[in-house]
């Protein structure tokens, strides 16, 4: 018997889309050890979210500080890791975000907890399938400690569907908080009114064939057109052609959209790992030989200067009818 | 100043996945220095040197733990330029991120480093879970998935910019402390340790870790390298996580190579239902 402790992240008084997905994990894990899931969210806003996520699960927990303003790794970790105690989790569980991949671990270890991360399945109360390798291999493996840390990879659990009931909502004590040295200087992001890349349905995707950061601006026509995210290999964040958060692979962003457009994208392994869960694939690749091919759907052989204005066109047409 | 750079050797993650009996089949595997190891390798080398003159200041220590044939990683990391190397004995089935944490706090205990240097993720587990581990055995502050490594002056603390699914984040942090790098930590420019000039770019383009020399090499096999065992640093934690079986990712459907983007398009609306 044990709970499940779901850290949640927030914004704008609401959970985030990566936040539904480790709650439906949460469910099922709950199902699984036969007790509760217990919703946890940290930092400013917290209360106010707190009570948006009562639609989402029996308990919620918040806890709100003057110094917990931003996440830190090293002053939420014993927050969570007090609280799984606190309420009897016998996993203590957050989506594989950049957040949840930071702090989860942090927590695992002052709870002496072994650690399953980024997985795909839940098989039973302790036992997880996750990917290795690159995505190209799945491995089970089961964990022994009485409590287990887990992340989920976001795009294997679909975001969950509020419960129809109104779960209770209580804040708890932040405790004695020790940054351990650690402070945010301040975080460079771009806005944009795109949705983000982990819950896109639509991808529009380029990599170094592109050129440059200014030929992106046809990709970013086409994007929009969809009301889709934009992406990128490793080679074109590398190259600076785009900011380095619009990188998916192994070790950028993993997505599973229903529609993915690889364009001027060769397809190695590590860009792959990120995008074959996709529903369907488009490459559009100058070269018949590239990798990419492989796992679309959809392939065109022919230059992205040719294609991308064509596709745009044929777009419109097709929206133009409905 | 003294670094700490704990390093994975994994099977080459360019060749193909085979299977055997439920496991990942390694025999006759290559086997190569975690891709995000070599990058902690060549950041560490960049914090403790002038990158202009090749002085240096400070020492870096490589340790990893794995069979015999783990040593010759090692060596390719003292070719590199790090100066010492620790070989603790130990197979892949005897360890788990929770174990290898343990192990390594230590070590640390023993070398009392000024900051512990890692790969993010091993690329073979993709599993990311040991610096922050360790950062919170220890009490450490950590820095994950460092895209740019700044050393202060004084030598005292680190400002990251780390790569988060938002942009880059700018983290402070007070040494001892752990940092985990990424992809981009190896570019031109992104370590700086205030004693290297400040117009000096390590590479052009994209960067990358840096080429063992012929000299390195030959230098390399007269470094010293420590033979230890788990049991040596009183680590008695059996592994926690169980491999149970390893299976292979449903095939694709073959796709369809299509002639031109009107029936592409008409494909995705008809066939796909994917517009």
């Amino acid at each position: 018997m044990g709970n499940i402790l779901a850290f949640c992240e927030f914004d704008g008084g609401a959970l985030r889309a990566s936040a539904l997905s480790n709650l439906s994990f949460a469910r099922q894990a709950a199902a699984a050890h036969g007790g509760e899931v217990v919703a946890l969210l940290i930092g400013a806003g917290a209360a106010a979210a707190g009570a948006a996520a009562a639609a989402y699960a029996p308990k919620v927990v918040t806890v709100e500080h003057g110094d917990l303003g931003h996440y830190l790794a090293e002053t939420y970790a014993p927050i969570v890791a007090r609280l799984a105690g606190e309420h009897g989790a016998a996993i203590v569980c957050a989506t594989a975000t950049s957040v949840g991949k930071d702090l989860l671990p942090r927590v695992a270890a002052l709870l002496d907890a072994g650690m399953a991360s980024d997985i795909s399945k839940l098989e039973s109360g302790n036992r997880f399938t996750r990917p290795i390798l690159a995505g190209n291999a799945y491995s089970t493996v089961e964990v022994s400690t009485p409590v287990i840390c887990v992340t989920v990879r976001q795009s294997e659990f679909a975001p969950a569907e509020p419960t129809g009931a109104t779960g209770s909502v209580a804040s708890a004590d932040a405790g004695a908080i020790d940054a351990k040295g650690a402070r945010i200087d301040r975080i460079d992001s771009q806005k944009s009114d795109r949705p983000e890349l982990t819950s896109a349905k639509v991808v529009v995707a380029g990599g170094r064939g592109m050129g440059n950061g200014d030929n992106f601006k046809q990709l970013e026509a086409l994007a929009d057109l969809m009301g889709a995210a934009m992406g990128a290999s490793r080679a074109a964040t590398d190259a600076g052609m785009v900011p380095a958060d619009w990188q998916v692979g192994q070790t950028g962003k993993i997505v599973a959209p229903n529609l993915y457009f690889a364009v001027a994208i060769s397809g190695a392994i590590q860009h792959l790992a990120g995008m074959k869960g996709s529903k369907t694939i488009v490459a559009i690749n100058k070269d018949p030989e590239a990798p990419i091919f492989q796992v679309a759907d959809y392939g065109v052989v022919t230059t992205w200067e040719k294609a991308v204005p064509e596709l745009i066109e044929e777009i419109k047409k097709v929206k133009a009818t409905r | 100043m003294k670094i700490l750079v704990p390093i994975k050797r994994v099977p080459d993650p360019e060749l193909k996945v085979k299977l055997k009996d439920g496991a990942i089949d390694l025999a006759g595997a290559s086997w190569v220095v975690n891709t995000f190891d070599e990058y902690a390798v060549e950041t560490a080398l960049r914090l403790r040197e002038n990158g202009a003159s090749g002085e240096s200041h400070g020492e870096v220590v490589v340790v990893t733990i794995g069979p015999d044939d783990a040593g010759q990683q090692l060596r390719s990391a003292l070719a590199m330029g790090a100066d010492r190397a620790i070989r603790i004995d130990g197979e892949d089935k005897a360890l788990d991120s929770r174990v290898v944490a343990a192990v390594l706090a230590k070590v640390i205990e023993a070398e009392k480093p000024d900051l512990v240097v890692m790969g993010k993720q091993a690329v073979d587990g993709d599993a990311n879970q040991v610096g922050q581990m360790l950062a919170g055995k220890l009490g450490w502050p950590q820095a994950t998935f460092a895209a740019t490594v700044e050393l202060a002056a004084d030598k005292a603390s680190l400002t990251v910019g780390r790569e988060v699914d938002a942009g880059v984040e700018y983290k402070t942090i007070a040494l001892p402390g752990v940092l985990t790098v990424d992809l981009r930590v190896v570019a031109p420019t992104s370590v700086k340790n205030n004693i290297t000039p400040a117009s000096h770019s390590y590479g052009t383009g994209e960067g990358g870790p840096r080429y063992a020399s012929l000299k390195g090499i030959m230098a390399a096999k007269k470094k010293p390298m420590d033979q230890k065992s788990i049991g040596d640093y009183g680590v008695d934690v059996a592994p926690a996580t169980k491999e149970l079986g390893v299976t292979l990712p449903a095939a694709r459907a073959a796709g369809q190579k299509v002639a031109d983007i009107p029936t592409l398009v008409k494909k995705l609306v008809d066939e796909a239902k994917a517009l």
